[in-house]
């Protein structure tokens, strides 16, 4: 593992100046995983094959100038909740367990446009649902740091390989913290897109008004350069947004004297642990000491963000995942006494018990005489978190946020009370809700070594000034090293 | 007994003549092989996403236009949500809370006058895929062709209170959305199907009795039997003190009877609620204004006017504008011959009959009318006979075959030769001794049958009256 020391803008660079070739590069990556995958299980496929053919491809392609981007020849991880052509897509599910998608996700082609080559894809929570990538059906990915720990969810395995070195590059998806909060806890960057920035075609969803696509890398250069590859409007995702800022990176590097950046006293109030609680106060205090205005306000629907978006959330699930009943693709259930019992033992023996959970809440939710209870209640509350978060911005350039309120909790602990797991969601949900972009950087370590991360929330479309304050945070930190090379240390 | 009435309304489904399903850009064309015109949105494979098709919109608007309705300027789609295996996502996207048109009319007329219908709403959906169960193999099988194609639902007010009524408003708005060109509302086909909603009260009771809702009514006959069946069935039970069970039937046309399918109380949750992969469609002044003015001349202005411009009879306006397709060929017709009573006449006459001859759907039925126009002045013209010019048509209706040139070729122009004519009718008349002593008896009646003769010899090449003023000639000379 030569190569891992480098981000990803820096391998492509090396490679564009033909000091190493990508075959090179994703081989020293493949390597990495041959040594790592067996304890972290960050992957679920991984296609050798087809990324060295893929890698000789891209070369030729870039000793022909017909491949300049930025990332081209970069190895990167894709969740296995993005479709791609002829490679399995099972979302960690045993409903999907031999499903084959005949058609790529819009990123797909936009990342084989820009000549990165695809190692394999990544564990997850059972469709997106959980916090810790131990809904999956096929094994729980562990934290790089410690094997002991989750690697937080639902984009576990993606930046769980990106931490261990096994990709220099991820794409996650980000429904409710799905992103930022394993990103947090495996000490990598990560950042949810505002809603539309990015195609959902080819996503699988989980809850569409909330799902948005983005990239998980080792620092915030490198998810800008990954979201401008991203991004752009798509005309088969009729909530995609047209936008014309979409040259990131052009916000790195600048100083943020003058930025006026807030911190909701809300989130940094009771339940936090003190390591991540100490950390943030560092952070904040960084922020001032580069000249940025930092200061506290209230965002007074706090107590309302998670019952909105488990209300939201998993009605449009309920609804998202009536597809899979076995009669098109996927598991079907043997010996069935016709088309309800083929169902019912279909979906028993397919779906986990996290999954079934949101599918009765969802389902319950919209039911007649319970839609405007629950349901629309929570679409009214979400307009008022709406509305505070309006205000926020008023005021404010960006808001400062733990992007959870622990570090990674011990495998096994987490699943035993839902309700305690589903309170951990505090800091990202909003974000989700509101559409805002948001991203999670390192910003500490606990006492056992375990990274915190920091979350930048900003308003609709201003990525920019998200990556502007991340980009100087970073410089302001200096290197924060990934898991693998702890243990060089 | 007691006297009753009977209150209908009616759920009409139709299918939208647009080239391209409501959500995708698969064809909506009828009969391909199973599951050929799918993708993964109408096949409902896992991340795919529906993209409106802008031609729904437009067909939905120019369908809620002609009935008078108002239109929601923010309209929203609604998932409604049932597991069944012709609905590859389990969910059809359809819209509840803010249909596209509300609040609208029809006019009808039957033999008691005229009578609006009020439409309660229409909205926009998508069709379900088709199930085949095979016996023989005892499995079902699924084919997702029709999955997504888009319809329209047109639910009227409970204001029908005959079969004759239901009938007359089923007329009206297949007229009117055949005319539209939004869709062929074919019954039969399918693409028109109609649920009817029926209940009976005491005459002159202002409250609505308890509602049946039937289903699987494939014609207009089938509509009038099954409404006469419930209506009886309902006052049976009724006179017995029975009460009616709100509750959906299926009528069978063989047995003449319909059959309970499900009650109230099982009654599906269809758990409706936004579609959160759709935002909702704002619909601008200036794009109504644009439907508006694109709308064509419907049947209901065309009548009258074939009336007045033509001088045809009512019904003889009626048969003409049954279909647009006819009615424009029709028009065009007229425009290019100097009389539009003789062009009504042929297609009165010889374009139906060929129409019909050839098992041809209106809009099938594709002569330039400007060949039609030629060949009515040369017969104005006497250059060719009635029975020439009848199969010249035929050639003209099948072939697109240019009339003038063909008489030409075939030697079918009148001839004007009165030596050719001369020698014709002496042969006719010498062959012929019996009659035409009779006609020089002064048999008058016998002109007709020579006249045939001739033109049998002249192999319809003559004038027929020229034909009688030789004839005339030659048995005063001889």
């Amino acid at each position: 593992m030569e190569l891992g020391k480098h981000s990803a803008l820096e391998l492509a660079d090396l490679i564009r100046r033909r000091q190493i070739s990508v075959t090179e590069a994703v081989k020293d990556t493949l390597d990495q995983i041959d040594r790592q995958e067996k304890e972290i299980h960050a992957y679920l496929y991984i296609d050798k094959k087809n990324a060295l053919a893929r890698a000789k491809q891209v070369e030729k392609k870039i000793a022909a100038g017909d491949m300049k981007g930025p990332l081209a020849g970069v190895p990167v991880a894709v969740k296995d909740n993005i479709c791609m052509k002829g490679g399995k897509t099972t979302c960690a599910s045993k409903i999907l367990e031999n499903f084959v998608a005949p058609y790529n996700a819009h990123v797909i082609d936009r990342l084989e446009q820009a000549g990165m080559v695809i190692l394999g894809k990544t564990n997850m929570d059972e469709f997106a649902m959980g916090s810790t990538t131990e809904t999956s059906a096929y094994g729980v990915t562990r934290n790089p740091w410690n094997t002991g720990r989750v690697p937080g969810g639902s984009s576990g395995g993606s930046c769980a390989a990106v931490a261990a070195g096994e990709a220099f590059l991820a794409l996650g998806s980000d429904t409710g913290g799905s992103i930022r909060q394993p990103s947090a806890f495996c000490g990598v960057t990560g950042l949810k897109p505002t809603y539309g920035t990015v195609s959902r075609y080819g996503l699988v969803a989980y809850a569409s008004s909330l799902d948005q696509i983005g990239p998980i890398g080792k620092n915030t250069a490198d998810c800008a350069a990954f979201l401008e590859v991203l991004s752009g409007h798509d005309e088969k995702d009729s909530t995609s947004v047209k936008r014309e800022d979409l040259d990131f990176s052009s916000a790195l590097g600048k100083e943020v004297r003058g930025m006026r950046i807030g911190v909701p006293k809300e989130f940094i109030g009771q339940g936090l642990q003190p390591a991540v609680r100490q950390a943030f106060m560092d952070a904040m205090k960084a922020f001032s000491g580069m000249g940025a205005s930092v200061e506290f306000l209230s965002l007074k629907t706090v107590d309302y963000m998670i019952p909105a978006y488990y209300l939201i959330a998993s009605a449009e699930a309920s609804s998202n995942l009536e597809r899979f009943d076995g009669v098109k693709y996927g598991r079907r259930a043997a010996d069935c006494a016709g088309l309800h019992d083929m169902y019912r033992k279909t979906r028993t023996e397919g779906f986990g018990p996290e999954v079934k959970r949101r599918i009765m809440l969802g389902s319950f939710v919209l039911s007649s005489g319970y839609y405007e209870a629950y349901y629309l209640k929570a679409l009214k509350t979400r307009a008022l978190i709406r509305q505070d978060f309006d205000r926020a911005f008023a005021d404010f350039d960006v808001l400062l946020a733990p992007a959870a309120p622990f570090t990674a909790p011990e495998i096994g602990s987490s699943l035993r009370d839902p309700l305690a797991m589903y309170l951990g969601d505090i800091h990202t949900v909003a974000a989700n809700l509101c559409g805002l972009p948001a991203l999670s950087l390192p910003c500490g370590r606990d006492e056992s070594g375990l990274p915190i991360g920091l979350q930048i929330i900003g308003d609709c479309f201003q990525e920019k000034k998200i990556l502007r304050a991340a980009s100087a945070f970073e410089a302001c930190r200096g290197a924060f090293s990934m898991a693998w090379e702890k243990e060089a240390d | 007994m007691k006297q009753y009435e009977t209150v209908i309304g009616l759920e009409v489904h139709v299918e939208l003549a647009t080239r391209t399903k409501i959500f995708c850009g698969c064809s909506t064309a009828f009969g391909g092989e199973p599951n050929t015109h799918t993708c993964p949105v109408c096949a409902g494979l896992p991340g795919s996403l529906p993209v409106l098709n802008k031609k729904v919109v437009e067909f939905a608007l120019a369908a809620g236009l002609a009935a008078h309705c108002e239109i929601h300027r923010l309209t929203k789609f609604d998932r409604k949500n049932y597991f069944y295996p012709d609905n590859p996502q389990n969910y059809q996207i359809s819209q509840l809370y803010v249909p596209i048109c509300h609040d609208g009319w029809l006019e009808i007329e039957t033999g008691a006058g005229k009578k609006k219908i009020r439409i309660h709403e229409m909205h926009m959906e998508e069709d379900a895929g088709k199930l085949i169960h095979d016996e023989w193999e005892d499995c079902s099988l699924v084919d997702y062709n029709r999955s997504g194609v888009p319809l329209i639902e047109i639910v009227s007010e409970p204001d029908m209170r005959s079969a004759e009524e239901v009938i007359a408003y089923l007329e009206k708005l297949r007229y009117t959305l055949q005319y539209l060109g939004v869709s062929d509302c074919k019954l039969q086909e399918g693409s028109m199907r109609a649920d009817v909603n029926l209940s009976v009260r005491e005459a002159g009771s202002r409250e609505l009795g308890t509602r049946t809702e039937m289903k699987n009514l494939n014609s207009f006959k089938a509509i009038s039997r099954a409404i006469e069946g419930e209506r009886r069935r309902q006052i049976e039970l009724l006179e017995a003190e029975k009460p009616v069970q709100q509750e959906t039937r299926r009528w069978d046309d063989n047995k003449e009877y319909s059959y309970a399918m499900r009650s109230k109380e099982d009654a599906k949750d269809y758990r409706y609620f936004p579609d959160p992969d759709l935002p909702p469609v704002e619909i601008s002044e200036d794009w109504i204004r644009d439907i508006r003015s694109r709308q064509p001349e419907l049947r209901d202005e065309k009548m009258p006017r074939y009336q007045a411009e033509y001088r045809l009879s009512a019904y003889e306006a009626g048969i003409l504008t049954d279909s647009r397709h006819l009615a424009g060929l029709f028009e065009e017709t007229a425009k290019a011959c100097k009389s539009p009573k003789k062009a009504a006449n042929w297609f009165l006459g010889e374009v139906l009959r060929l129409q019909k001859e050839d098992g041809l759907d209106p809009e099938q039925v594709c002569f330039l009318p400007e060949y039609l126009a030629a060949l009515i002045q040369s017969l104005d013209d006497g250059k060719i006979s009635a029975q020439n010019a009848k199969l010249v048509f035929e050639k003209v209706f099948r072939e697109n075959i240019e009339p003038l040139a063909y008489i030409e070729e075939h030697g079918l122009k009148i001839v004007e030769d009165s030596g050719a004519l001369e020698a014709a009718v002496r042969e006719a008349l010498a062959a012929n001794p019996g009659p035409f002593s009779e006609l020089k008896g002064g048999k008058e009646k016998v002109y007709g049958f020579f006249v045939g003769q001739v033109m049998q010899r002249m192999k319809g090449k003559a004038n027929p009256a020229g034909v009688r003023q030789m004839l005339e000639k030659i048995v005063k000379e001889s």
